[in-house]
Parts: C-alpha cells; sequence; structure tokens
C-alpha cells in the first residue's frame, strides 16, 4: 500500500486546473474543453475516494494511508493519513465537487474557466483539510480555502457581492489568526505540530485553555456558531449557486471536523470545561435562527439560517462525547452536506429561470415542475429530519446523546425539530403549493437532464443511508470508541 | 407470509407513483387495489393463525441502526394486538382502494393518489409492526407524512395546504414528547426494543430522575411523555384542533387515515406499552382524565357543526375519548375493541358521507341537503346502520363495545373511573343526538338545496356502494362476533396473552344493572326525540339557539382553540423571528460587529488621510513644531 492515494486525491484537481488553465480561451459561454476536463478529473477524484473507501480497514483506528515527506527541515512535515472520520468528509468532498462543477453549465456564463479553476483548486484544499495530520499543513489548507470562495463570491456573486465577500472574509480571518497563534505556541510548547505524536504526549493542562479558545474562535466562525454566525446568510445570499453549494456542503463542514480531531482530540480537558458554553451557544442556534428562518422572505436566506440551526445539532452532538451523539454529529454532517448542496440546487433551478430568490414571486409550481416539486420534497423532508432520510438518523442519534448529557438541554435541541418543520413545510407550501398565480412562472420548464441527474444523486444516498445508514455508522465507529476512550483516559488523569 | 403483507402496498405505492403515467391510471387503480387487497387476504390469515393457533413471530428485515449500545432492527412483529390492527388496517384501506376508484373518477392525479394511499398502508403497517420505538417512530411519521401529502392533496386550495402543515406541525408537537419519552426509554434500559425495555420495567418502577430541576418518577414520566405522543396523533384534547381541519382531504381519505387507523396509533401505542403503563397510575388517571375531556368536548361541538364531515371528525375525536378512558381504567382490550369496531362504523359513516358530498357535488353543508332519502337508498340505509352501529344500538357493534367501556370505567371502582363512566354515559347521549341530527338534516325533511335540482340527485356507481356494504356488515356483526374473543373473561389467557399486560386483572363481576340497561335506552330514546327536534318542530333548536347565545357561539367556534392557540404560539412565534432578525442579528451583532470594525477602521483611515494633504507648507509645519519639540525635550533634560 505504497501508493500515495492521499496525495494524488489532493493533486489531481490541481493537476486538472492547469490543464484547463492551458485550454483555448474561447467563447466563454462554451468553453467545452474547460468543462469537460473539470468534469473528468473530479469524476475520477471521486472514483478514487470511493476505492479508497473499500480498501479503508474500518477495524483499526490507527491512521491510514499514511504519508510523511520532511518539508521544513525539522520543523514541518508533510504528513497526510485517514482514518474513519475524515474518510467520509472525503467523499462528500468528491461527490458535492462534480455535482457542482455539472451545475455550472446553466448557471455560470461569465469567466467560465476561472470558476472552474477555483472550484478545483477548492476541491483540493478541502481534501486536503481532511487528511492533514500535521497542524501547519491542516492551517494552509484550512486557511486557502478562503481563497477561492472570497473569489466566488467577490466575482460571481450577486449585487452586493463586494459587501458579502468582506464580510465572509473578515468573519473567518478574525478567528484563524488566533489559531495561527495558537499552532506556534503549540510547537514552542510541544516541540512538534505533528498531529500523532501531539495525540500521544497530549498538550500539558495549563496550556489547554487558552489554545482550545483559539482553536475554537476559527472553528465557531466557520461553523457558524451564534453570535458570529451573521456571515453565512449574506455570502449565501450573494454567492453564485455552485458557491453556496460547497459553502454549504463541505466548508462548514471543516469546523465540525476541527472541533472533533483538534479541540476535543488535542484539548480534552478544556473541552470538557466548555462544555457548558458550547450547548449554550447550540441552544441558541437552534432555537434561534430557527426563529429568524420563520420570517424570511429569501429562499437562499431561509436556508442558511436553517443550515446554521442544523450546525448547532452538530456542534452539540460532538460535545456530549457520547458515542451516539459524536456518531450522530457526523451522520447529521453527511447529512446536512447532501440536502444542503440539494436545497441551494434547488433554489439555483428556480432562480435560474426566474431570477428571483424570494419566495412571493413564486407559488404553484408543482403543476408545471412535478419532477421538481417530487425530488425539492424529498430535500424538505431530509431536513425535517423525517424517519426514513439521513437527517433523521443524525438528528436523532445527537438528541439521544445529548439526553444522557443533560436532559434540559436535550428537551430545549428538541424543540427544534417542531421549528424546523415549521419554516421547511412553509416554505415549501409557499413555493410549490398553491395557485398559479404569477403568469411569468407558465414559461419555466421541468428540470432538464442535468439538474434530473444532479439532484437525484444526492437524493439517493440522502434515502439510502435514511434506510440503512450503516455503512457510514461501521466505518465511524472505530474511530469514535477511540477518541471516546482517550478522551475520558485523559480526564481521569486529572482527577 | 408477513413479507409479502407488508410489502405489497410499498411495491403498489411505488409502481403507482413512479410508473403510473405509464401503465395508465386504471391499470394502476386496479394494480394498488388489488396489492393491498392482497395483503388484506393474507391478515386475515395471520389473524385466524393467532385466534386458532397462537401463532406469534417476530422476523428481522435487517439492521437499521447501530450505534454504541444503541441496536435497531427493521422488524416484523405478530401477536395479538398486531394481528388486530393488521386486519383493521388492510381490511379498511383494501375497501378504501376500490371506493376511491368511483370516487375520484374525475380527479386528473389519480395515481399520485393511489400511491399515496399505498404508501400510507405501507407505513401503517412498519407502525404496528415494529418490535422496537424506533420503527414505531418511523412508522408514526410515515403516516404522519402521507397524512400531510393527503389533507394537501388538492394543493391549489390553500386551505386545504394550510390544514396539511397544521396536522404536520400540531404532531410534531406531539412527536416532541414521544421522542423525549424514547430518549428517557434508551437512557434508563439502553435499548428501545419492546420485550427488552418491557421486561426491566419492574426494576425501575421506584427510579426518580430530575427533569427540569423537579424530581420525577422516571416511569410517570416515560409514560406521560409517550402519551402526550399519542395525544398528537390521535387528535386528544389540546392537539386535537388539526383533525376537523384535516377534513380538507377527499373524504375516502378521511375514511382511512382520519377516521379507521392513523388516528388510532395513539390508542395502539397505549395498548402495546401497556407493560409500562400499567406501572404508573399517574399517567393512567391522566390518559382517563384527557379521554374523558375529549368525549365530551368533541361530542358538544360535533352537535352545532354544519359541515357533515366535519361533524363525523369530532364524533371521531370523540370515540377516540372513549378508546383511551378504556385504556386509563386499565381496560386495554376493551380499547382495542372499540378500536376495531370503530374502524368498521366510522369508515362507513365516512365513505357513506363521501357518497353523499359526491351526489351533491362537492356539497358539504348539511343544511343545504334533505328529502333525499328515496334518491339515494344505498347510501341511506347503510349511513344508518353506521349510526345505530356508532350510537350504540342494542346488538349492533358499538353497543358492545361502547357499553363495555362504559361498564369497565364504572367497575374500576376508583375516582376516575366512576367518573368516566358518568361521562361515558353523558356523551352517549350527545353522540346519539349528533349522529341522528346528521341523518335526519341530510336525507330527511324537505329539501333544501337551491344550486342543484333534486333530479340530478342520484345515487353513487357500484364500485363505492360495495364497499360501504362489506363495512355495514361488520358495523353491525363486528361486536357480536368478536365480543368473547375481546372482552370475553377469557380473552386475557386465550388471546392477548403477553401483547396485553394487566397487573390488576379485569373484574368479571357484573356491574349494577342501571349501569347495563341505562346507556341503550338513552340511545334509542334518543332517536325519536331527535326526530322530533330536527325535523318536526325545528323552533325548539331555533329556541335553544337564540336564549343560549353566547354557549351557541363557543360550540360553534370549538370552544376558540384555534384563535387562542393562533395568540398565544403562531403570531409570537412571527414576532420572535422577526425581532430576532431585525434587532438582534441585524441591529446589534451586526452593527457593533462587522460592520462596526469596518467603519472603525475607515474613520480612523480618514483621519490618517488628513495628514497627507500634499502641501509642502503643511508637512514643512508639522516638521518645525516636532523639530522644536524635540529640541525643548533635550534642552530641559
Amino acid at each position: 500500500m505504497n501508493f500515495p492515494f492521499l496525495s494524488s486525491l489532493i493533486l489531481l484537481p490541481l493537476i486538472g486546473s492547469f490543464f484547463i488553465l492551458i485550454t483555448k480561451p474561447g467563447k466563454n459561454t462554451n468553453n467545452k474543453s474547460a468543462k469537460y476536463v473539470a468534469l473528468f478529473t473530479s469524476f475520477s477524484n471521486f472514483i478514487i475516494s470511493i476505492y479508497i473507501w473499500y480498501i479503508f480497514d474500518p477495524h483499526i483506528f490507527d491512521f491510514q494511508f499514511v504519508e510523511n515527506k520532511s518539508w521544513i527541515n525539522g520543523f514541518i512535515n508533510y504528513k497526510v493519513g485517514i482514518d474513519g472520520i475524515s474518510i467520509l468528509f472525503i467523499i462528500l468532498t468528491t461527490l458535492i465537487s462534480p455535482l457542482c462543477i455539472i451545475s455550472v453549465n446553466n448557471t455560470v456564463t461569465n469567466k467560465l474557466k476561472e470558476f472552474l479553476i477555483a472550484i478545483l483548486v477548492m476541491e483540493s484544499l478541502m481534501i486536503g483539510v481532511f487528511c492533514s495530520l500535521d497542524l501547519v499543513i491542516f492551517y494552509l489548507f484550512f486557511e486557502g480555502g478562503l481563497i477561492p470562495m472570497f473569489l466566488i463570491i467577490g466575482i460571481w456573486g450577486g449585487s452586493r457581492r463586494v459587501y458579502s465577500a468582506f464580510k465572509f472574509f473578515l468573519f473567518t480571518l478574525l478567528g484563524s489568526v488566533l489559531m495561527l497563534v495558537a499552532i506556534i505556541s503549540i510547537f514552542w510548547i510541544n516541540g512538534t505540530t505533528d498531529i500523532v505524536e501531539l495525540y500521544k504526549t497530549g498538550i500539558h493542562v495549563k496550556y489547554q485553555y487558552l489554545l482550545w479558545l483559539a482553536f475554537f474562535s476559527s472553528f465557531a466562525v466557520k461553523t457558524p456558531m451564534w453570535p458570529v454566525h451573521t456571515w453565512l446568510p449574506d455570502a449565501h445570499v450573494e454567492a453564485p449557486t455552485a458557491g453556496s453549494v460547497l459553502l454549504a456542503a463541505i466548508l462548514l463542514k471543516m469546523a465540525g471536523y476541527g472541533f472533533i480531531r483538534f479541540s476535543i482530540g488535542l484539548f480534552p480537558v478544556a473541552s470538557e470545561y466548555f462544555i457548558p458554553l458550547i450547548y449554550f451557544l447550540s441552544l441558541v442556534a437552534i432555537v434561534y435562527t430557527s426563529f429568524v428562518a420563520l420570517m424570511q422572505d429569501d429562499m437562499k436566506k431561509l436556508i442558511a439560517y436553517s443550515s446554521v440551526a442544523h450546525m448547532g445539532y452538530v456542534t452539540l452532538g460532538i460535545f456530549t462525547m457520547t458515542q451516539q451523539g459524536l456518531e450522530g454529529s457526523i451522520v447529521q454532517m453527511i447529512s446536512h452536506g447532501l440536502v444542503s448542496a440539494a436545497l441551494f440546487l434547488c433554489v439555483g433551478v428556480v432562480y435560474e429561470r426566474m431570477h428571483s430568490r424570494l419566495i412571493a414571486s413564486y407559488g404553484g409550481i408543482v403543476s408545471i415542475m412535478p419532477r421538481y416539486a417530487v425530488l425539492f420534497m424529498i430535500f424538505t423532508l431530509a431536513a425535517i429530519g423525517l424517519p426514513g432520510t439521513s437527517g433523521f438518523i443524525g438528528e436523532f442519534l445527537i438528541l439521544m446523546g445529548a439526553f444522557k448529557k443533560s436532559i434540559i438541554v436535550a428537551t430545549i435541541a428538541t424543540l427544534g425539530v417542531i421549528l424546523g418543520a415549521a419554516y421547511m413545510l412553509w416554505l415549501y407550501k409557499r413555493v410549490i403549493f398553491g395557485k398559479l398565480n404569477n403568469i411569468e412562472l407558465i414559461k419555466m420548464l421541468d428540470l432538464n437532464k442535468s439538474e434530473t441527474f444532479i439532484l437525484v444523486s444526492l437524493a439517493i444516498p440522502t434515502l439510502v443511508f435514511g434506510f440503512y445508514p450503516e455503512p457510514l455508522l461501521n466505518t465511524i465507529e472505530v474511530s469514535i470508541n477511540n477518541l471516546i476512550d482517550t478522551y475520558n483516559y485523559q480526564i481521569s488523569l486529572i482527577e | 407470509m408477513e413479507y409479502t403483507l407488508v410489502f405489497l402496498p410499498l411495491l403498489g405505492a411505488l409502481l403507482s407513483g413512479f410508473f403510473g403515467r405509464l401503465i395508465g391510471d386504471r391499470n394502476s387503480e386496479i394494480l394498488t387495489s388489488l396489492l393491498v387487497s392482497i395483503s388484506a387476504i393474507l391478515s386475515f390469515i395471520i389473524f385466524k393463525e393467532v385466534t386458532l393457533n397462537n401463532y406469534e413471530n417476530n422476523l428481522v428485515i435487517f439492521k437499521w441502526i447501530t450505534s454504541g449500545l444503541l441496536e435497531v432492527n427493521w422488524s416484523i412483529k405478530i401477536d395479538a394486538v398486531s394481528s388486530v390492527m393488521l386486519v383493521v388496517v388492510c381490511f379498511v384501506s383494501s375497501l378504501v382502494h376500490i371506493y376511491s376508484i368511483g370516487y375520484m373518477s374525475h380527479d386528473p392525479h389519480k395515481t399520485r393518489f393511489m400511491s399515496y394511499l399505498s404508501l400510507f398502508t405501507f407505513a401503517m403497517l412498519m407502525l404496528v409492526t415494529s418490535d422496537n420505538f424506533l420503527q414505531l417512530f418511523f412508522g408514526w411519521e410515515g403516516v404522519g407524512l402521507c397524512s400531510y401529502f393527503l389533507i394537501g392533496f388538492w394543493f391549489k386550495k390553500d386551505s386545504a395546504n394550510k390544514a396539511a402543515i397544521k396536522a404536520f406541525i400540531v404532531n410534531r408537537v406531539g412527536d416532541f414528547g414521544f421522542a423525549l419519552g424514547i430518549f428517557l426509554i434508551f437512557y434508563l434500559f439502553g435499548t428501545v426494543n419492546y420485550d427488552e425495555v418491557f421486561s426491566q420495567i419492574p426494576q425501575y418502577i421506584n427510579n426518580e430522575i430530575s427533569f427540569f430541576y423537579i424530581s420525577l418518577n422516571a416511569i410517570n414520566l416515560i409514560c406521560i411523555l409517550l402519551f402526550i405522543g399519542a395525544m398528537g396523533k390521535s387528535a386528544q384534547f389540546l392537539l386535537h384542533t388539526w383533525l376537523p381541519d384535516a377534513m380538507e382531504g377527499p373524504t375516502p381519505v378521511s375514511a382511512l387515515i382520519h377516521a379507521a387507523t392513523m388516528v388510532t396509533a395513539g390508542v395502539f401505542l397505549v395498548v402495546r406499552c401497556s407493560p409500562i403503563f400499567e406501572y404508573s397510575q399517574l399517567a393512567l388517571n391522566f390518559i382517563c382524565l384527557v379521554g374523558m375531556t375529549t368525549a365530551f368536548f368533541a361530542a358538544t361541538v360535533a352537535i352545532v357543526q354544519n359541515d357533515i364531515k366535519k361533524i363525523i371528525a369530532y364524533s371521531t375525536c370523540s370515540q377516540l375519548g372513549y378508546m383511551f378512558f378504556a385504556a386509563g381504567v386499565g381496560a386495554y382490550n376493551v380499547a382495542m375493541f372499540h378500536l376495531f369496531t370503530h374502524a368498521f362504523f366510522k369508515a362507513l359513516l365516512f365513505l357513506g358521507s363521501g357518497s353523499v358530498i359526491h351526489s351533491f357535488k362537492d356539497e358539504q353543508d348539511i343544511r343545504n341537503m334533505g328529502g333525499v332519502w328515496k334518491k339515494l337508498p344505498y347510501t341511506w340505509i347503510l349511513m344508518i346502520i353506521g349510526t345505530l352501529a356508532l350510537t350504540g344500538f342494542p346488538f349492533l357493534s358499538g353497543y358492545y363495545s361502547k357499553d363495555a367501556i362504559i361498564e369497565f370505567a364504572y367497575m374500576r371502582g376508583n375516582f376516575f373511573g366512576t367518573l368516566a363512566a358518568y361521562i361515558g354515559i353523558f356523551t352517549a347521549l350527545l353522540t346519539a343526538v349528533y349522529s341522528w341530527r346528521l341523518i335526519f338534516k341530510t336525507f330527511h325533511g324537505s329539501y333544501e338545496n337551491k344550486n342543484l335540482k333534486i333530479e340530478s340527485i342520484h345515487e353513487s356507481p357500484h364500485i363505492m356502494v360495495i364497499p360501504l356494504i362489506i363495512l355495514a356488515v361488520g358495523s353491525a356483526f363486528a361486536g357480536y362476533l368478536f365480543k368473547e374473543l375481546f372482552i370475553g373473561p377469557l380473552s386475557s389467557e386465550n388471546f392477548w396473552k403477553d401483547s396485553i399486560k394487566f397487573i390488576i386483572p379485569l373484574t368479571t363481576d357484573h356491574p349494577p344493572y342501571w349501569v347495563i340497561y341505562l346507556t341503550p335506552i338513552i340511545v334509542v330514546s334518543a332517536i325519536p326525540i331527535s326526530y322530533y327536534l330536527f325535523i318536526k318542530n325545528k323552533s325548539i333548536t331555533l329556541w335553544l339557539v337564540n336564549e343560549n347565545k353566547p354557549l351557541y357561539k363557543f360550540l360553534i367556534n370549538k370552544w376558540y382553540f384555534d384563535e387562542l392557540y393562533n395568540y398565544i404560539f403562531i403570531l409570537p412565534s412571527k414576532k420572535i423571528g422577526i425581532f430576532l432578525w431585525k434587532n438582534i442579528d441585524v441591529k446589534t451583532i451586526d452593527r457593533f460587529g462587522p460592520d462596526g470594525i469596518s467603519s472603525i477602521i475607515k474613520k480612523l483611515s480618514d483621519k490618517a488621510v488628513k495628514f497627507q494633504s500634499g502641501y509642502i507648507y503643511q508637512y514643512a509645519f508639522i516638521m518645525l513644531i516636532g523639530f522644536s519639540a524635540l529640541l525643548t525635550y533635550l534642552i530641559i533634560l
């Protein structure tokens, strides 16, 4: 097993984007060769990642496929490797990216080549985040992801794109700077930034609290947690569809992954100490943003706020430190990756036809777009967490885990289930059902082939994992077990 | 056999839903009806096996979720309780499928409708055959979803959409309790499988648990939480508001979902969990109280309603109340018996009213009907059989089950039981009055419809009448035939066995004679009285209405629950949403957060810009000041 699978996953999109760069700059609207190159690379990446999942051994908790090369001698190593947790996020990334590229077909007309390059670079960086085993490498990938996203919003966005792009950048950078400081301090304290080493040696308790807060500030913004969530609705509203999809499906997951890998893995004592804070912020996120989502008149904003609520469940689940809670969080993240991506694509479908994101401009389109209505319904139900969809597995496991820790927290979080149903069904009703009042809507065509393909390929895993989530749960079980054991061991050392 | 039974409706739903256009309307109607009918036949075979040969089975289909201690399978569990439910669900469902072929003949979306009906049947089967709480929850939400689809089936009607969402959300409030109940079960017992949970209950009867800083008995809390779920699904008092509105759906849907099957899922849950509920007298009393309140409340509202379907909907609500207080006094088998008989006559009444509505070209107001009994002879007779059975007319099915409820409640001997018996008797009177009011106003008296000529009223097609006849046979004889099996003195040992637990065995004593005879006498005498009030001498009812205006308004507005909920839940939620968004997100976080920071930076840089004016003399002046200041500093030092 010496083939550098992970490096090739990371490099392939970069190579692809290089080829796109040298394709002939044809007419912007019809840049077929660039599209094919992008599609080919991202799709081969998906196949490779599925193959990695297939040969991945879920019964050992050590990192697998580890590659370690010295980069700056004695200081930083390029070290990558995956465990049961990372592999799922990598597959999510490699699944979403080609779908994004297909969706670009219809939406982006301006500077298509550059857009595709941005998406591919983004894919590389995000895969890098999920498999880096060195803090510095992680930081590079993590922050590097900001740049293509910033460009995607700032160049291809809507009318207030510059404001949104800067807001996005300002928020995320603010948190990240602190994380950088923390990483440097870890190097001074422990003399290494190798995560596996750090897991073994542990970080001295007296430093943990400050370091935890520094990492937290970065992850909290990216998650996003209340009250640093306000960049997300703006970023989503202005971003082009593919940008929203990447943002919601993968970028937000980097924070959840970060919490699991770093906050809990490196600073267990501090994590235990800050649990009340996390619970409080998660509950506020769940209840507060659900109320806000209820009153939105812009579809994208509504879904953006619902993302905040869903990520609130994720952070809650992670810090329950129970098997159910953590596994639920990961399933919830995967599920939210599929569902929110699909919901933003659904909005994109009608936006592209009507150029309006306002709920009020739609209504009654089930009679002209039945196929769209069915798929939209599936994702709405998954967002509500109806049993039989992946959303249910995540939400229910998280709440079960939370109940073990605190009945009050679980009860308040369960309230979000009612509110979630309210805002999603109300959205669906106002867009899809009712009388066809807006005459212009009649001209809308039902989903074309590529749109159907994208949405169906997201609907299938959503439903399959709802009825049979074992592939996900099996993959993460051992890693999660190990994480909890180490965590409890470290806590017990203090007492 | 079990697999076939459960999955045929799913197959029908998928075929009709995805390939409906390919196979055509008529074919998909026949296909779905046929598949569900096969399920119905299989359900009878299983029921027979269970009754005669003590058949029991617990099949595992495949693993669903494993996470730590939590292990849940997709399963099919057959025992006495689930076999009764199988018969009810499959039998009514198959008749409703067939009936719908006629009823929906003018609708453009037949395949979609049939697909939903079959999907509902599947979800309901998953619910009743589950061997664990999680699959039960799956079925629970699944039937809720299909109910949502079917209430909002006519998606162009705004009222239908609103009713659909209302049904879903109110049910979610119930599910909130139900879900917490499941969490608590898992927390205490480390499993959600019925058998494993039930076997551990006796060890936990004294466990205390802190819920919002109040120490409560764990078993009590579990029972109350589960029952909140049951209240939502079975439209019990406080969570009942969705059921009358759900009548926006097509009438076959009302018959299947909102009368015979889905709404009885709450009763099923309580009966299924009898091994838990038996250990919580508090929860049983609560159930009893809620049940009798609902029975009484819904009956009072039903008396003044004018929409034919809403009357029957409130009647359903009221009858569900009976089932609950039967369970609340520990007579779970009697509750199941009433559930069983109720399915026949209530489905009959709904389908009958559907036939009336069909004949009147979608008219639902009974004030615009009347005098058509000769025009609709079959519907008329069949509806009368249904009404007789519902009111508990001697020797029809409702007589056996409803009177048994009242008798068992009375014989329970505690305060709640006795109270429930009295309320049950009084509600029986109300039931008779509103049911006969419906019959008389619809079929008798003078013809009141101004839009349709009486000549144009005609009987419904055979395909609609035949299911009614079958249901009428059930309504008439089901009580007599199954009385011994369900509630006879030996029913617990011979039929229910472990599926229902009785800690206090049900009494076999005879209740006093006045309890036995009072209800039938009231019920029979209510017929001529209603006839007099609603046909012969309408001035009395008018006088009553005019004399008691406030009471009448209170009743016709359904005790003002919708207005109340709108005022205390919906409007505040919207206000909170707007407030949090506009005032906190935009005016606080953004203003002092990113916008604040960027405006401070901008101000600072604006100030800094002023220094760089570009005028040499200003620079020279500043330099001079600086130089002199430095010089002064040095000199003084």
